[in-house]
């Protein structure tokens, strides 16, 4: 059997593009590089959005990334069921293509917020998190600017009633995101999107002091695996 | 032609028009240069040099690129330099290389960038992560990591309210974007540096060893490439305007010398140079750092076949009304020049285009000796490029010892009255600006991008994998170790230990983390050259630098010079800041910082002497600097890290911290808040005081496993260590038997709070 093939994106400006290849690597999958600028999936069975600041993030966060040639067939592909995931940079790049809704704004506090932080994790009935228990609690690090998490009143309702808030802070807010919200998800729940990194927290000798990332990417392989 | 253009062609200061023109008056002296050094110009040229002539002598020739003041006193690093097989690149290139094994190389710098980041903060620190990160990349490297030592005024003044959230969030913006991890530094207050603040940026690279570029161009009819961002009107003038003159009232008139930083072009660059290097299409390379297009050219072409042929009107322009003495003084940012053979050059044409890379030849190699610019046909610059990079004026500034330095040193800190209650003290120290946690600055760092972090601030030192950084790499089980130091009021007690106490204390943070110390960069911010007393304090710190490099047998690789830190005739304490790069054989095998499990025994290691001259306690507690600073015992340092990283390979440590600034109490305290493990000790016998503060070097704390403890005491008597068992880690608190009882959770409390209490 061939290992689940897994792209990550890179656009100009992705930085942790070599991270997100790496963490699937060490799952046990395939990482296959996808470019902004070439408009093809290459018949990847999941696609993971990295951070960084793509083409230099001067707009708003993300709203060039969505119109590269690239997001052309991601767009389509993920509203017909391709798993994707995108942190950080990558999450704000889902909101701008309106594959998940809300926005992500500038942290309360001002200040970029680089630490590792808790995160509670609301919903498991998603191919990136049903390797974790509903509740558990685990920690990533987050580092960001703009990781506000902000939507309407009626969106939000909307979130936390259809299960959608996937991943909630816990043990303080770094960026004052509405309802302390981490990550969530698209209705049909193959689309998930944070600002936390998982891809820096798989390894005990580097990133962060956890390795509780490694549950992301179990669990796609696995549901790449039993599709 | 329109009129416009046509009233640029007659004032154009072509070779001719000098030729014709030999009495026309010259603006040198407001380009800062003296009547000899352009009478010297005059010399070389045989007649008047050209408006763009002048320009490129007066940046090249400007204290900044020239290093005319220091340059005598360097040499020793070059002279007294040990004897280093690590060595593959020293000092004159644009970083220094070393060789870390398995094939692999190194290549760190430190840079200044005080004077922009005083007048514009956030841009002046952006500018200087970019710039160092430029140098590494030049070398054919990828930068793989940022550090910055940063000084201030004291923390709570006004003034420094604006300069330091401004220095870090450039900083932060900058190498964030950049994506480089940014692993280590220092922040440090003192009054002496409020209105000239020090940013010093370090950047490390990794490269295959047999990979290494240099800033050359050989071959005549090779092409030369300008790539990167386009020039527009930044920082004209910054080289010798900002970084050779004080600043007296009108800084606000300067603003626009300060660069602007576009850290997105940088991505695309580093990017982009890595799949040039890999493609084999770069004959030579140079970064465009201070004094842009005339450094390249001229430094290029004097390290090649010693002639280049440039077409200035070719260069691309962000303000199309650029002069051509503008362009040659331009300072815009993420800019690159390579020599390129015509057989590659669309093979090099079309790496810049898939980055999106503006890349344009301008000229062309040649064997003529000359470097030659032409501006729309017409020759504007016509010299021996050597003349302006390499043969600058060399000053033997004059120099003596301060008036008041006797008196400084004999006001012994023993005349200060001793605290009855020491429990204060550790928290009153604790909490001072200088030992404060500085998470306020580091967590808005980004320490985990590419995944190679093993050890980041507040950890002694910086430490990263080898194996996942580069393809090819994954057989290595290396890592690398860096750390920067510096004490300014130890200098400004003794310059000359003071810069061996900055070398001791980043070789001693490298070793503590089990890596083996290999080689040296340093920055050195001193006062003005022309101020003899500031001269000698650098001749005496260069002189100490030096020989404490050859008694512990590390050779400086490079570094930089800031001279001028002063504000009116006030200098800032000399402050010589010192990079150490150390590696670690099996880098899984590195100590962690501080009590990493309970049960543990704490290890005291070295020789406690009564020591306070230039000490934190006295700074916090009397405001006092006086005396003579702590004894530089470069023996016992070398014997110290030969026990931390041999006992590190057998894996005997389970934690380690060094000792420096605050002493064993700051140690203590520091190494039980690292993970929230408290531990009980009993101090040695003595003064509870003395053994608590004082800040003897050549001193660390380690853990043990008590199995291991027999096999770590024999290994430091071998090498004649002084070792003593202070006690066991465990608990909530650090308990200091009789003499102090501090839960760890209060002592987050003092050193977390300080620093969001004065910055929010």
């Amino acid at each position: 059997m061939s290992a689940a093939r897994v792209g990550v994106v890179t656009f100009p400006g992705t930085l942790d593009d070599q991270d997100a290849a790496r963490a699937v690597r060490h799952a046990g999958g395939e990482a296959v590089p996808l470019w902004h600028a070439d408009p093809d999936l290459k018949g990847v069975d999941a696609v993971f959005l990295p951070g960084g600041f793509s083409y230099g993030d001067y707009l708003r966060c993300g709203a060039i990334s969505r119109f590269a040639p690239l997001m052309e067939e991601l767009i389509p592909a993920a509203r017909a069921g391709l798993p994707v995931l995108g942190t950080c940079n990558g999450f704000q790049i889902l909101c701008e293509a309106h594959l998940l809704p809300g926005a992500l704004m500038r942290n309360a506090g001002l200040h970029y917020v680089c630490r590792d932080q808790g995160i509670r994790v609301e919903n498991t009935a998603t191919p990136w998190t049903s390797d974790f228990a509903e509740g558990q609690e685990i920690v990533l690090p987050v580092k960001h600017g703009e990781g506000r998490y902000v939507a309407d009143e009626a969106t939000l309702n909307a979130l936390e009633a259809g299960g959608q808030v996937v991943f909630r802070y816990v043990g303080g807010n770094p960026n004052g995101s509405l309802n302390d919200i981490a990550g969530i998800r698209n209705e049909a729940g193959n689309i998930v999107g944070l600002m936390p990194h998982p891809e820096h927290a798989v390894e005990d000798l580097t990133g962060a002091p956890s390795t509780d990332g490694r549950g992301f990417f179990s669990s796609i392989l696995k549901k790449l695996v039993t599709l | 032609m329109s009129e416009h253009e046509a009233r640029e062609r007659a004032t154009l200061d072509t070779v001719k028009r000098a030729q014709d023109t030999p009495d026309e008056r010259q603006p040198y002296a407001e380009l800062g240069m003296k009547l000899d050094e352009y009478d010297r110009v005059r010399e070389i040229l045989g007649r008047r040099p050209t408006s763009s002539e002048l320009a490129i002598y007066s940046v090249m020739w400007s204290e900044h690129c020239s290093y005319k003041s220091s340059k005598v006193h360097l040499r020793q690093f070059g002279t007294k330099a040990p004897k280093s097989e690590a060595l593959l690149v020293g000092m004159g290139e644009n970083a220094g290389v070393v060789d870390i094994g398995d094939g692999w190389a190194a290549t760190f710098k430190i840079e200044s960038h005080n004077h922009p980041s005083y007048v514009e903060p956030h841009q002046g620190a952006a500018t200087g992560v970019g710039g160092i990160v430029r140098d590494i990349m030049s070398m054919g490297a990828r930068p793989i990591a940022v550090m910055d030592a940063l000084r201030f005024g004291a923390a709570d003044a006004h003034d420094t309210r604006r300069v330091l959230p401004g220095v870090v969030e450039g900083i932060s913006h900058y190498g964030n974007c950049l994506g480089l991890p940014n692993i280590g530094g220092e922040v440090v207050f003192d009054p002496c540096y409020i209105g000239n603040p020090l940013v010093n940026a370090l950047c490390v690279g990794l490269l295959r060893k047999d990979q290494i570029k240099l800033a050359t161009a050989p071959g005549p009819g090779n092409k030369v490439v300008l790539f990167g961002a386009l020039t527009g009107p930044d920082g004209i003038g910054g080289a010798s305007v900002l970084a050779s003159a004080t600043f007296e009232d009108e800084s606000h008139a300067k603003r626009p010398s300060v660069q602007v930083g576009d850290p997105f072009m940088e991505k695309l660059l580093i990017e982009c140079c890595l799949e040039l290097y890999q493609a084999d299409v770069v004959v030579g390379i140079q970064d465009l750092g201070a004094a842009g297009v005339s450094c390249a050219t001229t430094e290029l072409a004097a390290k090649g076949t010693g002639g280049m042929d440039v077409r200035l009107d070719l260069v691309p322009l962000r303000d199309p009304s650029l002069r051509p003495e503008e362009i040659l003084m331009s300072e815009s940012q993420e800019r690159m020049m390579a020599v390129v053979t015509p057989d590659d050059i669309d093979a090099f044409m079309a790496i810049c285009a898939k980055w999106d890379i503006p890349a344009t030849v301008i000229g062309e190699v040649t064997d003529g000796g000359r470097l030659v610019m032409t501006w729309h046909g017409e020759t504007i610059v016509d010299i021996p490029p050597g003349t302006a990079a390499d043969e600058g004026p060399v000053y033997e500034r004059p120099f003596h010892e301060p008036a008041g330095q006797a008196a400084l040193n004999a006001d012994d800190p023993a005349r200060l009255p001793r605290p009855e209650d020491l429990r204060a003290t550790l928290l009153q120290l604790l909490g001072s600006p200088n030992l404060a946690s500085k998470e306020w600055v580091t967590s808005q760092y980004d320490r985990y991008v590419r995944g190679n972090t093993v050890l980041a601030q507040p950890a002694d030192a910086g430490v990263l994998r080898i194996s996942e950084i580069m393809p090819g790499a994954e057989e290595t089980a290396r890592g690398i170790a860096l750390s920067t130091d510096g004490n300014g009021r130890y200098a400004r007690l003794d310059p000359y230990a003071g810069a061996q106490l900055a070398l001791a204390e980043a070789y001693r943070n490298v070793a503590v983390t089990g890596a083996t110390p290999l080689a040296v960069t340093n920055c050195l911010n001193f006062g003005s050259p022309e101020d003899p007393e500031v001269m000698w304090q650098f001749a005496e710190a260069t002189r100490g630098l030096a020989d404490a490099c050859k008694t512990l047998g590390v050779p400086v690789t490079g570094g930089n010079v800031s001279f001028y830190n002063q504000t009116g005739s006030t200098p800032i304490h000399p402050t010589p800041v010192v990079g150490v790069l150390g590696v670690i054989d099996d880098v899984a095998g590195r100590v962690r910082s501080g009590f990493t499990a309970p049960g543990q025994k704490v290890l005291l290691l070295g020789e406690t002497e009564e020591e306070f001259g230039g000490s934190e306690w006295a700074h916090v507690a009397h405001g006092h600097l006086g005396g003579l600073p702590p004894k530089a015992d470069l023996e016992a340092e070398r014997a110290l890290a030969l026990v931390l990283t041999e006992a590190a390979s057998r894996g005997l440590l389970t934690g380690s911290h060094d000792l420096s600034d605050g002493g064993l109490a700051i140690a203590l305290a520091e190494s039980a808040l690292a993970q929230g493990i408290g531990a009980t000790v009993v101090l040695p016998d003595g003064d509870a005081f003395v053994e608590l503060f004082s800040e003897s070097s050549a001193r660390a704390l380690v853990t043990v496993d008590p199995e291991s403890f027999d096999a770590f005491a024999e290994l430091c008597a071998a090498n004649e260590l002084p070792c003593q068992c202070l006690g066991t880690t465990g608990g909530d608190a650090l308990v200091v038997e009789n003499v102090l009882e501090i839960p760890v959770a209060e002592l987050r409390e003092t050193h977390t709070s300080t620093l969001p209490g004065i910055f929010g």
